[in-house]
């Protein structure tokens, strides 16, 4: 299954003039993060926005880049989240410890399901990816003992942090902010590189014609597993923002209505582009508010607009805004 | 445990599946023909079902409701398929999916705001109320017809298949478009009626839940995920799939949960990671076709 | 430095200028709640989802606390406002309107929630950073020692108290009782408490099945439930599920052979389902409409109700949103001002009577002991209205042996 190229040049790595550009991508990026509190009507708005952003972001790099649409990301999101909460609730892991363990726990069970759901191409993939993922929101509510099940995980809040010797309030909005940024910041580096190295010109070419990178001796199906625990990574990352800024882990994280929340971000956003993703995510987040004050049947607008993206932008916003600044350019 | 309890429990099974068969046939008949996964067949079941319980209330009688519902959503079906899917073929297969995902969002609050968010109830027909006793327990009237109807449904389909020449036209149509049109035939017209007989399935299988749970605007999330689970299983695409993998996964839910009904749901899905594992284009899927 | 080439000299002088602010904003003391006029309550409510019904009667009724309690001049001369937030029964939802409203609104004080899971979020959320929370969700949770927090207290019922009240009412000794749970966290508070109550009386246990939350089908439990041949059934689930259950439950015959019996009956359920299905039926409840033949101050509310809302009358959730809110209000004016340990001191001493008969809250836990209801739903033909649904079996009188002891709770007694 191919997505169309429009005629954009499939990244090539190179050093010198491109590499500069590229990492100004990330630098940009961040920038725009930092006055996020400040653009935005509140805080936690803002917070939301930037976990949401890398969440999509890493289903970004399984979709946009690879091509392969996946109705599970939630399960990753959901497991950084738990697995973060557990660490530091019940095994009194220090916070800047449980995050890495969270992560690398959620790659394993990426690496779990990808075996599985990579066996399958297509819609099969889609279906599968869904289904696995909500075995996973089964289970979650099953071993209540461990994820508080349908009460969600509690008892984690973390209300103090030190940072090199200076105490700071992490329950301060602005505070928590700008640390949570740092994560955020690491995660678009890392998306960056993948991006970047040859790997991520072996995704694109899995996009654009599966058979043609098979015949030009790519592994494919090793290279799919691997986007798909690099996917699961990073927003399994933005799981574990979302655990140290809600002190809570509320089930319905895992549901398939969080899968799907996060396909209407990244289309929202612009797939296949590097900030597409917090665009996609802001554009939502900001829209379900609005609309909420308004009315409380906001989904039928949201659901609308989708349809209305997916039939004619299908760039979303910021892919769309990228087109029309120029098409030449080997920008992403 | 004696025998007549585990009989019992194989013809809830049965039942349970009946409903499943229903609803996953019509969204592999639309895949298999047509190539569009439909996001929104959950959302349709839910909207088949509150057709179908106005339509009952408007005309007085269950049966009108059971007749015209499908008919009514059906066509529904076909304009949706004209208006909004229409555009999309010849783009990624996955549009198709993400269409009828933000469908199904409009179609739930849709029925929210003429319907509201509460449960109705849909009163069971009066000439089906009351159990049967089958000499080795009750067993509700209700449910037997459900098995009987989706039986003859069955039927139907089939011999409308193989036997009539619309049923050539269609199975044709589904293996080489290209040539039907060569051929002279109005190949849109063939999957406009595709896509309605899929839709049809769906609320026909909605309009058979209701009387057996209360109609809500959120019934449809979970029979979206079995629907999916058992076209899975089944092989996308393939009728004989979705009527084995139907049966097979209602009676599963139904047997474990004569020893841990707590894993009723968690069931189905590892019956699919197995049958992935083990063949992954589905017990009666063709390998390649979704590629 | 090497030159960049850009127009901007940034010079290291205002460089460190700038992170100075930075670092002086981020270290800044939180401005505290200036002593403005308006005294703010957060309400959080599920207004979209499957209890919107529950919820716009919530607001309603504590939308009247607050007129009331304004038309009096307020608490301390200063004016009472609502400010209600639709947490979508989602506990991150909840979560995150809960933080907006104590940092971007300043409310002195949050009453609320419907769910079990979306107490516990806005309980985590005002408890790390000392916010009042009156929470109205009915669930066993709570009250214990691991969620616990001086600022935070328990307004509704909870299972334990309903099952053992229904209980009481039903279970005779030498009956057999047989059990349909949900299984998740509150669906086994309620099996609980139901065993507990039976093991009291005397009642034997025939048999437990648990379904998966949210079950739509339960036709695959009856063949089971029936071949235990109890005496009474108890279906231990909320809402939903639980008309679904009874629905499928009576399709199958089972009200030929036995009993059924629920820990709470609800007011919207009972409507939505109709009279048939529910006929019979007892539970508990916090509140109904009908008490007023038996109580002063159910009475009142009822009329205070009916002439904001147009001769309506309230319904069991409502009146937690009066109670919650009304509550709380009380306890402001007796504190004379919103300082939140006043008011919580406040708070624990309080003895209020404001829908069905007097109510304090226990100092272990914050639980509110207060009465319990059990209703039997009415057959049609015996409703002599349309709002006429229930009969009121019992009203046992609130009494702290209703709850667990607070040793038991893992509180210091």
């Amino acid at each position: 299954m191919t997505h169309p190229s429009s005629g954009e040049a499939v990244a090539k790595p190179s050093p010198g003039g491109l590499g500069r550009v590229l990492d100004q991508r990330v630098l940009l990026s961040i920038a725009v993060l930092a006055l996020l509190p400040w653009l935005l009507p509140s805080k936690a708005l803002a917070v939301n926005v930037l976990i949401y952003g890398v969440v999509v972001m890493g289903y970004n790099l399984l979709f946009g880049y690879t091509g392969l649409l996946s109705f599970g990301q939630a399960a990753f999101f959901g497991a950084g989240a738990y697995f973060t909460g557990i660490a530091i609730g019940r095994y009194g892991v220090p916070w800047f410890a449980a995050v890495p363990v969270s992560v690398l726990l959620s790659t394993c069970l990426a690496g779990v399901i990808g075996l599985v759901s990579t066996r399958t191409r297509g819609i099969y993939f889609s279906m599968v990816t869904l289904a696995l993922a909500q075995l996973v929101y089964y289970v979650a509510l099953q071993a209540a003992s461990f994820t508080g099940g349908e009460n969600g995980l509690r008892g984690f809040t973390v209300d103090r942090i030190s940072l090199f010797g200076l105490q700071v309030n992490f329950l301060d909005p602005v505070n928590k902010y700008y640390v949570l940024m740092v994560f955020g910041a690491l995660a678009m580096w890392f998306q960056s590189r993948i991006l970047n190295s040859p790997f991520g010109a072996v995704i694109e070419a899995i996009r654009e014609n599966e058979q043609r990178a098979r015949a030009c001796g790519y592994d494919v199906e090793r290279s799919k597993l691997v986007v798909f625990m690099l996917s699961g990574a990073i927003s399994s990352l933005g799981g574990c923002m979302l655990a140290l800024h809600l002190s809570i882990v509320p089930l319905d994280i895992l549901h398939y209505q969080t899968s799907g929340m996060i396909v209407m971000m990244v289309l929202l956003g612009g797939a296949r582009s590097f900030f597409g993703p917090f665009v996609g995510a802001a554009s939502f987040l900001i829209l379900e508010d609005v609309i909420s004050l308004w009315t409380p049947h906001w989904q039928i607008f949201v659901g609308a607009i989708f349809v209305l993206f997916v039939l004619f932008l299908p760039r979303g916003i910021w892919g769309t805004l990228l087109d029309a600044m120029g098409s030449g350019k080997a920008r992403r | 445990m004696d025998l007549s309890l585990i009989i019992m429990q194989l013809l809830s099974g049965v039942a349970l599946g009946a409903v499943l068969v229903i609803t996953a046939l019509g969204l592999t008949i639309v895949f298999g023909m047509l190539g569009v996964v439909n996001f929104a067949h959950g959302a349709l079941f839910m909207v088949g079902a509150y057709a179908g319980l106005y339509l009952a209330s408007l005309t007085g009688s269950f049966w009108w409701g059971l007749l015209l519902a499908p008919v009514l959503i059906g066509a529904f079906g076909m304009l949706i398929e004209l208006v909004l899917i229409r555009r999309l073929y010849g783009r990624s297969i996955d549009d198709p999916l993400l269409l009828t995902f933000g469908l199904s969002y409009i179609l739930v609050e849709g029925v929210r705001i003429v319907f509201g968010s509460d449960g109705i109830p849909f009163p069971t027909p009066p000439q089906l109320i009351g159990v049967v006793d089958l000499g080795i327990g009750f067993f509700p009237r209700y449910r037997l017809f459900v098995i009987v109807l989706v039986a003859v449904v069955l039927l139907a389909l089939w011999l409308t298949l193989e036997k009539t020449r619309v049923g050539l036209i269609v199975r044709a149509g589904a293996r080489d478009p290209t040539i039907m049109q060569v051929l002279g035939v109005d190949i849109g017209r063939v999957w406009l009626a595709i896509f309605g007989l899929g839709v049809g399935l769906a609320a026909l299988g909605g309009v058979l839940a209701g009387p057996m749970r209360s109609v809500n605007p959120e019934m449809g999330s979970l029979v979206l995920a079995e629907a999916f689970v058992v076209t899975v299983i089944g092989g996308l695409g393939s009728i004989v799939g979705a009527v084995v993998a139907g049966l097979m996964v209602g009676i599963s839910i139904s047997m474990v949960a004569l020893f841990a009904p707590e894993m009723a749901t968690i069931v189905m899905f590892a019956l699919m990671a197995v049958v992935l594992l083990i063949r992954p284009q589905g017990l009666f899927g063709v390998r390649g076709r979704t590629a | 430095m090497p030159k960049s080439g850009s127009t901007w000299k940034i010079t290291r002088r205002a460089a460190l200028a700038g992170l100075s602010a930075s670092a002086a904003l981020l270290a800044a003391p939180r401005l505290g709640r200036a002593a403005d006029e308006t005294i703010r309550i957060g309400f959080p409510t599920p207004l979209t989802g499957p209890f919107a019904a529950e919820a716009r009667d919530q607001v309603k009724c504590a939308e009247l606390a607050v007129k009331l309690v304004n038309d009096e001049g307020g608490v301390a001369g200063r004016k009472v406002e609502l400010l209600v937030r639709d947490d979508k029964l989602n506990a991150g939802e909840a979560a995150t309107r809960t933080l907006e409203l104590i940092e971007k609104d300043k409310v002195h004080a949050v009453v609320g929630a419907l769910s079990s899971a979306v107490q516990l979020a806005v309980n985590e959320v005002t408890r790390a950073r000392g916010v009042i929370y009156v929470s109205i969700s009915q669930s066993d949770t709570i009250n214990e020692a691991k969620d616990f927090s001086k600022y935070t207290f328990h307004e509704a019922l909870n299972p334990h108290m309903t099952t053992a009240a229904v209980a009481r009412q039903t279970l005779k000794k030498g009956m057999k009782v047989a059990h349909l749970v949900a299984d998740y966290a509150y669906g086994h508070e309620m099996l609980r408490g139901f065993k507990r109550a039976q093991a009291a009386i005397g009642a034997d246990n025939v048999g437990e099945i648990l379904h998966p939350f949210g079950a739509a089908d339960y036709s695959t439990f009856m063949p089971r439930l029936m071949s235990m041949r109890p005496d009474v059934l108890c279906i231990s689930n909320f809402g939903r599920d639980q008309a679904n259950a009874i629905k499928q439950a009576v399709d199958f015959g089972v009200k030929q052979q036995m009993k059924i019996v629920v820990p709470v009956i609800l007011h919207n359920q009972r409507l939505a389902v109709g009279p048939d299905v529910f006929e019979g039926v007892i539970g508990g409840a916090n509140y109904y409409w009908g008490l007023e033949a038996q109580s002063k101050s159910a009475a009142a509310f009822n009329a205070a109700f009916k002439a904001a809302n147009g001769g309506a009358i309230p319904t069991d959730y409502g009146a937690y949103g009066y109670s919650g809110v009304a509550s709380l209000l009380l306890a402001m004016q007796a504190a004379g001002g919103t300082d939140t340990d006043k008011v919580v001191e406040a708070l624990e001493k309080l003895k209020y009577d404001l829908t069905k008969g007097p109510q304090h809250y226990r100092k272990c836990d914050h639980q509110s002991v207060q009465s319990v209801l059990v209703l039997e739903s009415k057959k049609k033909s015996a409703m002599t209205g349309e709002s006429d649904l229930f009969a009121i079996l019992a009203s046992d009188a609130g009494s702290e042996d209703m709850l667990r002891s607070c040793s038991e709770l893992g509180h210091a007694t």
